[in-house]
């Protein structure tokens, strides 16, 4: 059998994956019973009908007809990847690792280092554009978070401010 | 009159200097973020979300009200003037809208949409303010059996109204809903679905899934596409008035715009989207008048009335939050979260808990659309500046904005790591040509159908039959059997499909 629609066959798998994975997993906490439901109860009930209906769109996306296949097309590696380490990156430089004794650079060096990264993953990438962006993101952030808002952030190295 | 003493009570809160200031904040972000095309109404809450714990909640409601509501207003701009939806509610104005703008009308087709949403925003905020009170009777006559039964309603109702496979929509419910069990039971104290991580068991932050999947997806995607599909190209505004003829024309679209989005919005699981929609298909049925220029060549009709729809509907799809504390659409699903966060149980002991709260919204709302109309005819040449800042400049700062603003919920880099991880669920979701809004519903939903599903079959002792017995309960899930029974019916099936081959 062919598959007639790459997205709905990839997405009924995602969901029966999905549910099973929840109806299984809902196993290891108590059922009970209708009237008096335990902690897994409601969690294998959506869980089975997720996969089930996964199991349907399956089906569907190989009987049914589409015009051009419904292709899931390229997968935008470039700005998923920096997108995603610009945000880690951010994470870690702002926060610190502490189980591994990385220390907190707070949140200056942080948007510094989100904002180039983030940047790299569109389709032009000009160091002196993307270092002014930073500094006014940067100034704006400090005023608007820090300053107005109060929120409390690690702002500078913490081995600096000591 | 009673009506007349808690609005006067609403307007003396919103009228507070401060208050108008957030309103006026919200209200000037809901443009911004309405023209700009490629960031919307939700993402720009849950980025916002964090950020209003500061705040006193009357404030905060207003200004994030104000983000909703304003965005309808922004997204008219650029579907007129660039031939893009700034956002999902306008893709039906961009028809006629551009069309007009090609033919150098693009003012009084911008006048047209500000005028008809104004007048919208206008009735959707009193027929908001004369059906809370009756509705919150009706609500404490709600036991769990009706709340499950509602919810069920107001899923159903999603996942008809959103674009796309029923098919998927059911399973993107499905998933939410399960999402929200993720953490402690209430009832039992176990934590579930948590992987002994201490963090998860507080359950997944909802901002951390809606910013990773609505934001940082977004983006993802954005940039994937070729940058032809990207460009703007913005038409010239000369002369704002509408000519008299075009006066005659407009207020019957504007009228039927605004009774069909207001009755829209009510219903759980309608929206803005869905209603301008509507609005657009029913001017297409009118008849043309001698002279008229027909639909899809830039008749203003074609703009006024979706645009007025969208603006009714978005004030009045606040009605099942308020009253019922249900959420019946996405957008409202996070002001749900905003009101959890400052202590405020969502439901129809608001109006009687914090009437100041609830009147002091309403009337904001009539305010912000006040300042609406100033900020979007006047002031349009700003907005129309504004449509050439390049992309590559406002994403950085969408993905910084979200990061720091996940990161302040908790003051734990958990978070960000949750947002990067639900950014590359969110792109997987647009790769699969799945519409993600159904899901961040079902998320909060989840929790509360299990707690209403527990409690209602408690008290029938395991007896499923609860659910059609009592009389409210039957009849709510008899309504969204109906829904189901008629987008399934095979015309409007294919009517439905060509509705949405826009996305």
């Amino acid at each position: 059998m062919n598959i007639k629609s790459q997205k709905d066959f990839f997405s009924g798998l995602v969901f029966v994956v999905v549910g099973s994975a929840y109806a299984l997993g809902a196993n290891n906490y108590k059922i009970g019973e209708a009237a008096r439901m335990g902690p897994g109860y409601f969690p294998l009930l959506l869980g089975i009908l997720l996969a089930l209906l996964g199991i349907v769109v399956i089906f569907k996306s190989m009987v049914v007809e589409t015009m051009d296949g419904d292709k899931v097309g390229s997968i935008a590696w470039k700005p998923l990847f920096f997108i995603i380490a610009a945000n880690l990156s951010f994470g870690v430089l702002l926060g610190g690792l502490p189980s591994i004794k990385f220390p907190s650079f707070g949140l200056i060096v942080a948007i510094y280092a989100l904002v180039p990264i983030a940047a790299l993953a569109g389709d032009e990438f000009k160091l002196k554009e993307v270092l002014i962006l930073a500094t006014i993101l940067a100034a704006t952030s400090y005023f608007a978070f820090i300053y107005a808002l109060k929120l409390q952030f690690p702002v500078w190295p913490s081995f600096l401010i000591g | 009159m009673e009506l007349l003493n808690n609005l006067s009570l609403g307007f003396g809160v919103a009228f507070t200097p401060i208050n108008l200031m957030y309103a006026f904040v919200g209200c000037l972000l809901g443009t911004l973020i309405g023209v700009l095309p490629g960031i919307g109404p939700l993402a720009t809450i849950a980025m916002l979300l964090p950020a209003t714990y500061a705040l006193p909640p009357v404030s905060a409601l207003i200004m994030l009200a104000g983000i909703y509501y304003g965005a309808q207003y922004g997204g008219s701009t650029t579907a007129i003037l660039v031939n893009l939806p700034g956002e999902a509610s306008s893709v039906v104005t961009v028809i006629d809208g551009y069309q007009m703008a090609r033919k150098g009308r693009a003012g009084p087709a911008l006048a047209a949409a500000g005028l008809g949403s104004f007048f919208a925003g206008c009735v959707g905020t009193l027929v908001l303010a004369g059906f809370a009170v009756p509705l919150t009777e009706v609500a404490f006559k709600f036991g769990p059996a009706e709340y499950f039964a509602l919810m069920i309603l107001g899923l159903i109702g999603a996942v008809v109204l959103a674009s796309g496979s029923l098919l998927k929509a059911f399973g993107m419910i499905l998933l939410g809903l399960l999402m929200g069990l993720v953490g402690t039971d209430v009832n039992s104290g176990v934590a579930r679905f948590s992987f002994d991580i201490p963090e998860l068991t507080d359950g997944l932050g909802f901002i951390a899934v809606g910013m990773g999947i609505f934001g940082y997806g977004e983006i993802i995607s954005n940039l994937g596409k070729h940058a032809s599909e990207r460009q703007v190209f913005a038409a010239k505004v000369e002369g704002l008035m509408p000519t008299a003829q075009d006066f005659k024309r407009i207020v019957p679209s504007i009228l039927r715009g605004t009774l069909l989005g207001s009755m829209l919005g009510i219903l759980p699981g309608g929206g803005a989207a869905m209603a301008s929609f509507g609005a657009y298909t029913i001017e297409k049925k009118t008849k043309l008048q001698p002279g008229e220029v027909p639909f899809g060549k830039g008749n203003i009709r074609g703009v006024a009335a979706p645009e007025s729809a969208n603006n009714a509907a978005s004030q009045t799809s606040f009605i099942p939050l308020l009253t019922l504390g249900i959420p019946p659409n996405a957008v409202m699903a996070l002001m749900v979260g905003a009101m959890t966060i400052h202590n405020i149980q969502p439901g129809p002991q608001v109006m009687t808990s914090n009437p100041e709260l609830f009147w002091g919204l309403i009337a904001s709302m009539w305010i912000g659309n006040a300042m609406l109309i100033i900020l979007n005819l006047p002031l349009i040449g700003i907005w129309i500046k504004l449509l050439t800042v390049p992309y590559r400049w406002l994403f950085p700062a969408i993905v910084l904005f979200c990061a720091i603003g996940v990161y302040s919920t908790n003051n734990n880099t958990f978070d960000i790591w949750m947002v990067g991880f639900f950014g590359v669920v969110g792109y997987t979701f647009i790769k699969l040509g799945i519409e993600p809004a159904p899901l961040l519903l079902g998320f909060i939903l989840g929790p509360m159908m299990e707690e209403n599903l527990r409690r209602a079959l408690l008290l029938s002792r395991g007896d499923w039959s609860v659910f059609v017995t009592r009389g409210l309960s039957a009849s709510l899930l008899a309504f969204a059997a109906l829904l189901l029974i008629i987008v399934l019916l095979p015309s409007v099936k294919r009517k439905r499909a060509e509705a949405f081959v826009e996305d």
